[in-house]
């Protein structure tokens, strides 16, 4: 049978705000976070008729509990969408929404459907990193990988240890600008639009609702300098330059183009190509940087190509990684515009769904711009790459 | 004064400042919520009253965009404590408890800022009427129940409901929602039966109903969206009173002060400022919190609400076995229901056999045809019907029972047809089989004499029509085991159905009492009471229906039987009545839209000795005192409350009568009949 490519395009992108493990959504399911996002992105688009979503794919990192039962097909269910729906759940650890969103994409490239929601939820507080897990014994036995690769601060030292010129201070300088860009892109109301408030419910103070992140702070090299280490002793991690331990939630709309135009839905982004590359698993941080190579060289398109960077902020230095690998610098303007998951948080497999939405508000706002990237490290030693076109690139300087 | 409960379950008013999207300052969100989960919903007394104040006083001092009132999970909140209330000293104080409710409430109503009332939950009586009070209302469409159910316990919607209600959805629906629907067995509105009726501005779904409520608040705080509701027609007003007076006359005769009390407050809404309206409702909340009827309705809510749960004597419920199958002796109308219900509610096999196919076909046709109405109308999903449809059979061969668990005969009312049924059926079954009947009058123990396990023989007594009336006589014989019984109680519960176990009586507690009862009525008649005078004297208990009415319900023939039944058990209490039998015989109606059949009057052979309506109605109360007392002194059953649970669940007997025995005492009848009250002042009663 021949069979055509088709262009796939995301059309929005929805999030909950960010709470702090044991914060805002101490008592509020993970199910429910990511419910929340997949009905909101129903409204937001009411051209599309609920019945031609054909596929929802959730990402967990823990599929257990209230993150486990096929979330995907769960949470369809409970979001309202028609019975006919399917759904499935996917784990590819901090990538999750982002492989939820290549995977439907794919789907839909082959004709396989046309219309999928991709997304993905973590809530840290009710699952911590790591719960129920069952290494192989092997791991240890055949040294097939360092057990401090099942820690991810520990990789992030690992790293350190590889890139010795990448000091404590240039670390907690990204993070303190990763604090800064995010307090001036809240003031400037840049997130907002994309937040899906969430009923919050405490037994001893009601019912409340959560509209912003709780995890970005008002911080200094100061404060960030008296940080531990937990990692490591003397080491240079610390919870000021990484992500914390965060809930929440992501959704996202992919559509094939030509059925995006004909149910009028708003093309925020043209997938380009995508790439997934494993690493040695102790210094998972240095992913992104063979994943965004290889996803480059798919599309035939050079680092120079790329306009707009969004890059999950596991931690610091593995971003810092990156960007002196592609000899850009810690405060080039294409990267992280808003600040990233230092200051917003990072619910681990929600978190590829919150690049690409915020990569689709700045496309909007830079039609000089022809291509973006989002990228992101994963545990067990992986990096994800994802380069998408804007769609109102006026054709101008690059 | 103080109004302090000390055993008040309080309800905190739980504040919290919320930023909403579009609003420049927070907005006060109170949650309701006393700590537990939803099966111990929120309520309001004294404690909670204050707490809610308390919230709205800060509330008001931050200077919110507006101030809206949700309840916890599943529970808006379901009104005022009412165990509470018979704990209420005097008078003064009931109308302390009307007025308290009436000024935190008022807040709300009088609020400079904009108030809302997101029901998210269950919504009665004082929790419905606090949203009532709210500037604008939102309502999930997963919230259980909406209702004003003062009206059935004997009370009125006494913090602002009979005031508020009309006022905003018009007379005609008021009536229904604060009279009607009350006495209606409690009707209660689905969310979207009240948004409809208008008492909520919108209708949200559940699955997002807070955020969605929140964001509606917004729109209208900034003006975006406008709450437009229909305009209360008030020339209707005294019309619809006027007619709910005479319905309430003809089915209650004044036997519910509660409810003309209510017609009164709601004719008193059309014209009167607030002010005056709720201070009528203090007034009419004090009366009733006073009045015998109140305290006979609140007993009667709780033996419902609780003793139908646990039934006295009913042994440990791990002595039960698993039933995985049933058998159904007979295929008559009887048992094709009891076919329908077992497999609705056990979703179990359940076999019926007759004598010959085409009793069989007919008794399993009728099940089928009752799953396909139950699919058109919506009542049933296909997947159900389609699981009923194979768990029902028939069978001409009773070895089909040979595996089943639980085997019920409703085979012809005849001790030797019945013996004969479990004679043949002991060959067949497990020997741990339970083997019950259906019995209404018979002897359980007679029936079980002869069988090798007559351990296994209990009594199984339902109430015509099975599906809709909720009791259960359980009938424990002389040599009843308690694993029998304790299946029998587990299959009551699976049924869905409130069992009161009753000792190996003639004709148990329900049909006894009833067959008593009519047997004076119709005495009087025998001896030349007109039937007019005869049917209308029970007129002042506002009983469901009229002797006449029950009796034609029942079938002459019918209670012609039972009535043999006992006359063979009791001759000195039990009569026979020709006039009965020549009524029975001739298969006439004895009503015809409700006045009395004159072909039937002319049957009748009567004495020259009338009674008045008082005398019958003397006769008739009398009648019940002495039966239940000897009842009660053969062990029938545990208590009163169990004759009294019996008569509400499987007579209909209304609340205000707490069943019978509070009204039997209240009106000095068990004292004078038996020289004994039933129940202790207090329990049913006012205590002074």
């Amino acid at each position: 049978m021949p069979r055509e490519v088709r262009d796939v395009v995301f059309v929005d992108g929805v999030r909950t705000p960010f709470g702090k493990a044991g914060g805002m959504y101490a008592n509020t399911r993970a199910d429910d976070l990511v419910i929340r996002c997949i009905r909101e992105l129903l409204r937001r688009n009411p051209q599309l008729p609920p019945e031609r979503v054909e596929e929802v794919a959730i990402a967990a990192t823990t599929q257990i509990g209230d993150q486990g039962l096929t979330i995907g097909r769960t949470a369809a269910l409970l979001s309202g969408l028609p019975k006919t729906v399917p759904g499935f759940a996917i784990d590819r650890m901090c990538a999750g929404a982002m492989t939820a969103v290549t995977t439907v994409a794919s789907g839909i490239a082959v004709g396989a459907y046309d219309v999928a929601i991709a997304g993905g939820v973590e809530h840290m507080g009710r699952h911590p990193m790591g719960e129920g897990v069952d290494p192989n014994p092997r791991i240890v036995a055949e040294k097939l990988v360092d057990p401090s690769a099942l820690v991810m601060g520990s990789t992030a030292e690992n790293l350190h240890d590889r890139v010795p010129h990448i000091t404590k201070e240039r670390t907690d300088a990204f993070a303190l600008a990763s604090q800064q860009k995010t307090a001036k892109a809240y003031a400037n109301g840049k997130f907002q639009d994309d937040l899906v408030p969430v009923a919050i419910r405490d037994p001893e103070t009601g019912w409340g609702l959560a509209t912003v992140d709780e995890a970005p702070r008002d911080t200094s090299m100061e404060k960030l300098a008296t940080l531990k280490t937990p990692f490591r002793p003397h080491g240079k991690v610390t919870a000021g330059n990484a992500a914390g331990l965060n809930d929440g939630a992501t959704a996202s709309l992919l559509v094939a183009e030509d059925v995006a135009r004909e149910l009028g839905l708003p093309v925020a982004m043209r997938l380009v190509s995508y790439g997934f590359v494993g690493v040695e698993p102790e210094v998972m941080g240095i992913g992104p940087i063979p994943s965004t190579e290889k996803a480059l060289r798919i599309a035939s398109l050079t680092i120079d190509d790329i306009g707009l960077f969004e890059l999950n902020e596991a931690f610091a230095v593995q971003v810092l990684a990156f960007l002196d690998h592609f000899g850009i610098a810690d405060d080039d303007p294409r990267v992280n515009q808003w600040g990233g998951a230092i200051a917003i948080g990072h619910p681990l497999a929600s978190s590829g769904v919150r690049l690409m939405t915020q990569l689709a508000r700045q496309f909007a706002e830079h039609p000089e711009v022809r291509y973006g990237l989002t990228a992101m490290c994963i545990g067990i030693g992986m990096g994800g790459t994802v380069i998408w076109e804007n769609p109102h690139w006026e054709g101008g300087d690059r | 004064m103080s109004l302090a409960a000390p055993n008040e379950v309080v309800t905190r008013a739980l504040l919290r400042q919320v930023n909403v999207p579009g609003l420049d300052r927070p907005a006060a969100l109170i949650t309701l919520d006393n700590g537990f989960d939803h099966t111990k919903p929120n309520t309001f007394g004294p404690g909670g009253l204050t707490s809610l104040d308390e919230a709205i006083s800060a509330a008001l001092a931050a200077d919110p965009a507006f101030i809206a009132v949700t309840g916890k999970p599943y529970i808006f909140c379901v009104g005022a404590d009412i165990t509470s209330l018979p704990l209420l000293a005097d008078r003064a104080q009931a109308l302390e408890i009307g007025r308290l409710g009436h000024r935190v409430f008022a807040r709300l109503k009088d609020s400079p800022v904009p108030t809302f009332a997101f029901v998210n939950g269950a919504a009665m009586g004082g929790g419905l009427e606090l949203a009532l009070h709210c500037h604008y209302r939102t309502l999930s469409g997963g919230a259980a129940a909406l209702a004003l159910p003062e009206v059935s316990l004997g009370l009125i919607p006494g913090w602002g409901g009979t005031q508020l209600l009309p006022n905003l959805i018009g007379i005609p629906a008021a009536t229904q929602v604060i009279i009607q629907n009350p006495l209606m067995q409690n009707k209660m509105l689905k969310p979207k039966q009240a948004a409809e009726l208008g008492i909520a501005d919108v209708l949200l779904e559940p699955a997002d109903f807070l955020e969605r409520s929140l964001e509606w608040a917004a729109g209208v705080v900034r003006g975006e969206v406008t709450v437009t509701r229909p305009e209360v027609d008030r020339d209707m007003w005294a019309g619809v009173l006027y007619f709910a007076r005479q319905t309430l006359d003809q089915r209650l005769h004044g036997a519910v002060p509660a409810a003309y009390r209510a017609l009164d407050l709601l004719e008193t809404a059309k014209d009167a400022d607030f002010a005056t309206g709720t201070a009528a409702e203090d007034e009419a909340l004090a009366d009733l919190v006073f009045s015998e009827e109140l305290r006979s309705g609140l007993y009667a809510f709780d033996l419902v609400q609780r003793r139908a749960k646990r039934p006295a004597g009913a042994p440990d419920k791990g002595l039960a076995r698993p039933v995985t199958k049933v058998g159904i002796v007979g295929a008559g109308l009887m048992a094709s229901q009891l076919a329908l219900l077992f497999a609705r509610r056990l979703q179990v096999p359940v076999v019926l056999t007759d004598l010959d196919q085409a009793r069989v076909d007919s008794g399993v046709g009728y099940v089928h045809t009752q799953i396909e109405k139950a699919v058109s109308r919506g009542r049933m999903d296909k997947g159900t019907a389609a699981k009923l449809y194979g768990l029902v059979s028939g069978s001409v061969d009773k070895s089909a029972f040979a595996d089943a668990d639980f085997v019920i005969e409703a085979v012809f009312e005849d001790l030797d047809v019945k013996k004969q049924v479990w004679a043949e059926l002991e060959k067949i079954v497990k020997p741990e089989a339970v083997l019950a009947t259906n019995t209404s009058s018979l002897s359980i123990t007679a029936m079980a004499a002869d069988l090798t396990h007559p351990e296994r023989v209990v009594g199984f007594h339902f109430f015509n029509p099975v599906a809709v009336l909720p009791l259960l006589e359980i009938v424990s014989g002389e040599r009843t085991d308690d694993a029998t019984l304790a299946t029998a109680f587990a299959v009551g519960k699976q049924l869905k159905k409130s069992s009161v176990l009753v000792k190996d009586a003639p004709a148990f507690v329900v049909n006894r009492l009833l067959t008593r009862f009519l047997g004076t009525v119709f005495a009087a008649v025998d001896a030349g009471t007109p039937l007019d005078v005869a049917n209308r004297a029970l007129d002042p208990l506002g009983l469901p229906m009229r002797p006449l009415a029950l009796l034609q319900l029942v079938g002459p023939a019918v209670a012609y039987h039972v009535g043999g039944t006992l006359h063979a058990a009791y001759p000195d209490r039990y009569g026979v009545s020709e006039n009965l039998k020549r009524i029975a015989d001739s298969g006439q109606p004895i009503v015809v839209d409700d006045e009395i059949n004159a072909e039937v009057a002319k049957l009748l052979v009567v004495g020259d000795q009338p009674l008045t309506e008082e005398q019958v109605r003397r006769n008739a109360l009398d009648a019940l005192a002495e039966e239940i007392r000897l009842m009660l002194d053969e062990g029938v059953v545990a208590e009163a409350q169990d004759i009294d649970l019996c008569m509400i669940l499987g007579a209909g007997w209304p609340f205000h009568l707490g069943g019978v025995t509070p009204y039997l005492d209240r009106t000095g009848t068990s004292e004078r009949v038996t020289g004994q009250r039933f129940l202790r002042r207090g329990v049913a009663s006012l205590a002074g």
